[in-house]
């Protein structure tokens, strides 16, 4: 893509963005935060790309660099969404337990 | 590097394809977020998303050259993976904020290294001709993912009290910071412009950068952190997506701008919630710079003694009740107390008593923190009332029982135009038939603001351990 093009792509996906994040209730900040946090291990596709085709062959300091930036992306993408879905598997609804405990106290 | 397409699946096209499905599938699992019942398979659907942009990166053609290179990969993400999921998997909730902490910054990492190899690729190694626009990329990605790095770590240290959460300031915090950005910028200029020994300036860059997240982080104190957290998620994105520009690829510019714009987003909310400007949270503490003096007098000043109460009067007050709003503040978390509050909700809810509780947007340490702890709980969401939801009912409702929060509460911010919260919304529960304050002491909030709630006639002060006051209340309901 030309310069053009992706600010192009920058400017509608920051649009996108606040469509889709500005209908999030506050109950649910904190699982979008960590779910917006591991989508932005995406960065760990750079890490992939730098090493496997950039990188010259003889320079050892930037295959460690990037096999360290492989790493971190790569807890950040894994460790994200495995804690979102621990969060969100929280979020419970109809409250059975409670309902059943508002049946006792009106008999 | 070959360009020619040996198969189908490496078809550019079809690599791009996939691109797109990944994208889509991000967006789709956002949306998915902004409902209780949708959320789960909305995580589910972007991780699904992601896996399709890592594969489709795989299958480009020379992204895996040669076996060693294979083995270097394998081995980066099978690390990665021995360590996050671990990690995401025995976290406590209330231990949540520094984890996100930590996983935003090593995203901040990822990027600042990516930048740095790509640095030393065209400097040291000296091959290939570079882009303007592309050199301005990868510099702001350096600069920005070695902000977000470190000053994610910095948060961290603090919410997991390896280092104060107090504010911690140097004289003359402003001009260093300011110094060192302008370091950043000037090594970048240099760099772009030059003929310099460009290698040198890349460094000089990434350290200034490591030093001014750190010298930004340091002076915010822990209050101030929900702002924070979404402010370095916002960073690590807009990095994210630098890196994409430099890099030329379409998925981390989507990806990494879409988080970018909802962690500005997040951000505002909380600044907005707090009554502050983003501007004057960075610049450093409440409690730290003006905000003391008003501060130095809290406990003598402010006027009228507190009343004390004992969990026995409390638990009589709460069962009397009609209706009882719960107030959570980051005191819960700290002793874990939200366990033993749905326990005492429950048991109230046993004697007809309607329970809700009111969640002030900054309450705890990172946007969202009561929401879930409360859920883990196992409280009902619906039971969980936003400040502009429940402030009305506040007037109806008989008690109050405020556990570990102070500033979300205090009237000051509606009624002392001399406060350092003045203008701040709070939860009005000084409307209420009268108040219960679980506290450990009479020491003044995290913003060291006096609170003229605790002198309240209808105000009753409950000292302890919130867990173990909770925990008493339940036991005294049970024997009523």
């Amino acid at each position: 893509m030309d310069l053009v093009t992706q600010i192009g792509v920058l400017v509608l996906a920051a649009f996108v963005g606040f469509e889709v994040i500005s209908k999030v209730p506050n109950t649910l900040h904190t699982p979008l935060m960590s779910g917006t946090n591991a989508i932005h291990g995406i960065v760990v596709l750079g890490g992939l790309l730098v090493l496997g085709e950039a990188v010259d062959a003889g320079d050892t300091l930037s295959k460690v660099i990037l096999v360290i930036a492989i790493v971190f992306g790569t807890i950040n993408v894994v460790g994200g969404f495995l804690v979102t879905d621990r969060m969100l598997g929280m979020f419970k609804r109809k409250p059975t337990p409670p309902k059943a405990a508002e049946q006792e106290a009106g008999k | 590097m070959i360009t020619v397409a040996t198969s189908f699946w490496q078809d550019p096209d079809f690599i791009d394809g996939l691109y797109i499905l990944a994208v889509i599938l991000f967006i789709v699992g956002l949306r998915g977020l902004a409902g209780p019942q949708t959320a789960v398979r909305g995580n589910k659907i972007a991780a699904v998303g992601m896996a399709v942009a890592v594969v489709a990166t795989l299958l480009k053609p020379g992204v895996v050259p040669d076996a060693q290179t294979a083995i270097l990969m394998v081995v980066g993400v099978a690390v990665g993976t021995a360590v996050g999921v671990p990690a995401a998997r025995s976290v406590k909730m209330t231990a949540m904020p520094q984890m996100v902490a930590l996983f935003n910054g090593v995203g901040g990492g990822a990027v600042a290294l990516i930048a740095w190899s790509e640095f030393r690729r065209r400097f040291v190694g000296d091959s290939g001709e570079w882009d303007t626009t592309v050199m301005i990329a990868s510099l702001f990605a350096a600069v920005i993912g070695s902000i977000s790095f470190w000053g994610s770590n910095i948060a961290f240290g603090k919410l997991q009290e390896v280092l104060p959460g107090r504010p911690i300031s140097v004289p003359g915090q402003q001009v260093l910071n300011l110094a060192l950005l302008v370091v950043c910028v000037g090594s970048a200029v240099a760099i772009v412009s030059g003929t310099h020994s460009q290698a040198l300036f890349v460094l000089g860059i990434l350290v200034a950068a490591a030093v001014l997240g750190n010298m930004v982080v340091l002076p915010i104190g822990g209050a101030d952190m929900p702002v924070v957290i979404s402010l370095l998620n916002a960073f690590t994105g807009l990095s994210a997506a630098a890196a994409g520009i430099a890099l030329d690829n379409f998925a981390l510019i989507v990806a990494g701008t879409i988080v970018g714009a909802s962690g500005s987003i997040l951000t505002n909310l909380m600044a907005v919630a707090m009554n502050r400007s983003v501007p004057s949270i960075i610049a450093g503490g409440f409690g730290g710079g003006d905000a003391a003096p008003a501060g130095a007098p809290a406990g003598a000043g402010a006027g009228g003694t507190a009343r004390s109460t004992s969990a026995q009067d409390a638990a009589i007050q709460l069962a009397y009740a009609r209706q009882v709003v719960v107030v959570p503040g980051y005191g819960m978390a700290v002793a874990q107390a939200q366990h033993a509050v749905r326990e005492m909700a429950l048991a109230l809810e046993k004697k007809g008593v309607a329970v809700k509780y009111a969640i002030h947007p900054v309450a705890g340490r990172m946007p969202g923190h009561m929401n879930v702890l409360l859920a883990e709980a196992d409280v009902p969401y619906e039971q969980l009332k936003e400040m502009d939801d429940i402030n009305p009912e506040f007037s109806r409702t008989d008690v109050s029982l405020i556990i570990g929060a102070n500033d979300v509460t205090n009237p000051a911010a509606n009624n002392d135009p001399g406060s350092p919260i003045y203008g701040m919304p709070i939860l009005e529960v000084d409307k209420s038939q009268s108040v219960i304050v679980l506290k450990r002491s009479m020491s003044s909030g995290f913003a060291g603001i006096d609170n003229p709630l605790f002198y309240n006639p209808k105000t009753a002060m409950l000292f302890g351990d919130a867990k173990a006051s909770v925990a008493d209340i339940t036991t005294e309901l049970g024997s009523l």
